[in-house]
């Protein structure tokens, strides 16, 4: 079975955020950037997939600019087979970026779509389900395991106060959380290998953002630190506090 | 005049939380772009008469669809219901709680009305015409301001930020029907299994007490729980990446950038040491508590208050005397 794996070139999450000279953007100077986790983990589950039936082919899509190339090394080097840039503007419309992804899927045979939750970035949480409604296939979100029964796929979802199990007809779209795929490392073969396996690079077909940035901040800092006092002894003026001057109980 | 429509959640039949911080937002963009509040809730048979607290929220107007196959969210029938409705309505903007659910929700809507969504807002204006949001971007690390290009505009608000106004709207309970035909919906839910028992999710809990690897063994956590039950009902649990990642709690807990931002009034930061990727999910919370036994650890220099010292003896301390408080209260 073929499967298309979508990606997105995110700062690293430890990363130290600086707005750029636009006022609208980050200062990408400095800046590690790395695959979102959350689409490592899809990455994960469909290379396990593919080894697991010993066919079909992973196929890792992105949009993005010419540097988006690496989000898409780093997946060929994890054992993706090839992979595909769609060459143009990343915007916070998910929308936007789910018909730019959709229009590259439709023309595929890939009966399973994978994609990371939410991306580290935006973290909107809003692609995959919107890929969903404009391909007309089931979607399932926040999916931490997963199995393929014939043309059936049986998701365990995280959802408040529980843990759901859905069932959906393929051709589907499912979004992975962090749980049972832990993302392997690529090997140094495997990230020699990912240099020769085909990346196509194309025009995106995008639509126009219609979420407009008008400007990006720092949040203020926090003026805290008041440290009450040490130890047990120190608890009770902190209740007293959180009660009359936080108000917080 | 356009109204603006606030799409409620309901689960076993009661209203959540987020259900009137929705209603909130909406009496506020009212406000300034005009037109009425309306609620829309999605229910089983019988949801209409649950509808307690949206007229005393704002709404004008509260549109109730009742099906079986609605009792519960689901994840085709939902959006098909909600988008139809809202489609069909003079709305200037459509607002969601994004919450576990409306995350799923809210996405799909926007892709079969062929909108834009602005996900997980902190704050909402209407000006020159357009809807402008403030979004969180980075988990927190960073906020944008982000306009609108689209009517509806389609918009979903963490929850705990927008808090619930006194506003007497009249809530005429409207009936609409449902014309969706479950059968077509291709998604089968086979199962639900209850693991937090009524502990509210970290990212919708008015409090929440979070522990790190300062608490040193998985079984330690039944003192962060005696905390939170001493919290109250309201009171949710989380957890640092590190924890999260040695498997001693579940990723569903876990808050920072690659886990859930949070926005309680209250968050205990318990043995968290504060890696920036966790100050990022939890900076935006109203009063933020540290115990830690590094006075040099960085969590001190977000919260408000701190204790310096050993958790395992704070902690009993700080259960009993908030247990005192409250039920002296």
């Amino acid at each position: 079975m073929n499967i298309f794996v979508c990606v997105k070139r995110v700062p690293d999450t430890e990363t130290r955020i600086r707005v750029g000279a636009d006022g609208q953007s980050i200062d990408p100077d400095g800046v590690k950037f790395v695959v979102s986790p959350y689409d490592e983990f899809a990455i994960e589950a469909a290379l396990r997939l593919k080894e697991a039936a010993g066919e079909g082919e992973v196929t890792a899509l992105t949009l993005g600019d010419a540097q988006a190339q690496d989000a898409l090394r780093s997946a060929l080097a994890m054992g993706a087979d090839r992979a595909v840039l769609l060459e143009g503007e990343v915007t916070p419309d998910g929308l936007a970026t789910a018909r730019a992804l959709a229009a590259e899927i439709e023309a595929a045979d890939a009966p399973l779509v994978l994609l990371g939750v939410k991306a580290a970035d935006d973290d909107q949480q809003q692609v995959g389900p919107m890929l969903a409604i404009l391909l007309g296939r089931p979607c399932a979100t926040a999916v931490s395991s997963f199995e393929l029964n014939g043309d059936k796929v049986t998701c365990r979802r995280e959802v408040e106060g529980g843990t759901e199990v859905v069932e959906l007809p393929l051709p589907a779209v499912v979004t992975i959380t962090k749980g049972e795929f832990e993302p392997r490392y690529a090997s140094l073969k495997g990230i020699m290998a990912a240099k020769r396996k085909p990346l196509e690079t194309k025009p995106a077909q995008t639509a126009d953002s219609r979420l407009r940035v008008e400007s990006m901040e720092l949040p203020p800092e926090r003026t805290g630190g008041k440290i009450v006092g040490e130890g047990a002894d120190a608890v009770p003026e902190l209740v007293r506090l959180l009660r009359e001057e936080a108000n917080a109980l | 005049m356009s109204n603006v429509l606030a799409v409620v959640e309901q689960r076993d039949g009661a209203l959540r939380g987020t259900a009137r911080e929705v209603v909130a937002a909406a009496v506020g963009l009212a406000r300034d772009s005009g037109g009425e509040v309306h609620a829309l809730l999605l229910g089983g048979p019988g949801i209409g008469a649950s509808v307690d607290g949206l007229a005393e929220g704002g709404a004008e107007v509260v549109k109730v669809v009742e099906h079986e196959a609605l009792a519960d969210y689901h994840p085709d029938g939902y959006p098909a219901v909600v988008a139809r409705i809202a489609g069909e309505g003079d709305y200037s903007s459509v607002l969601f709680a994004a919450s576990a659910l409306g995350k799923d929700l809210a996405p799909r809507v926007a892709a079969r009305m062929d909108l834009p969504l602005a996900g997980d807002v902190t704050g909402l204006t209407f000006e020159g015409g357009a809807v402008t949001a403030i979004r969180p971007v980075y988990a927190g690390k960073a906020f944008t301001r982000v306009t609108i290009d689209a009517t509806p505009a389609l918009v979903s608000i963490r929850p705990n930020v927008f808090q619930p106004v006194d506003q007497a709207g009249a809530g005429r309970v409207e009936t609409v029907e449902m014309t969706e035909d479950p059968s077509s919906w291709p998604t089968r839910v086979v199962s639900f299994e209850a693991t937090g028992g009524d502990v509210p999710d970290v990212a919708e809990a008015g409090v929440v007490v979070s522990g790190g690897r300062g608490m040193k063994d998985p079984e330690n956590w039944a003192l962060l729980e005696e905390l939170r039950a001493a919290l109250g009902d309201g009171a949710g649990l989380g957890a640092s990446r590190a924890v999260v990642d040695a498997g001693w709690r579940p990723h569903g807990e876990q808050v920072g950038q690659t886990g859930k931002t949070v926005a309680p009034k209250l968050y205990f930061a318990i043995g968290i040491s504060g890696a920036i990727q966790h100050l990022a999910g939890m900076r935006t919370a109203g009063t933020i508590v540290a115990v830690n036994r590094d006075a040099d650890a960085p969590i001190f220099k977000v919260a408000d208050y701190g204790i310096v010292g050993d958790l395992f003896e704070v902690l009993p301390r700080l259960t009993e005397e908030i247990r005192t408080l409250r039920e002296g209260s």
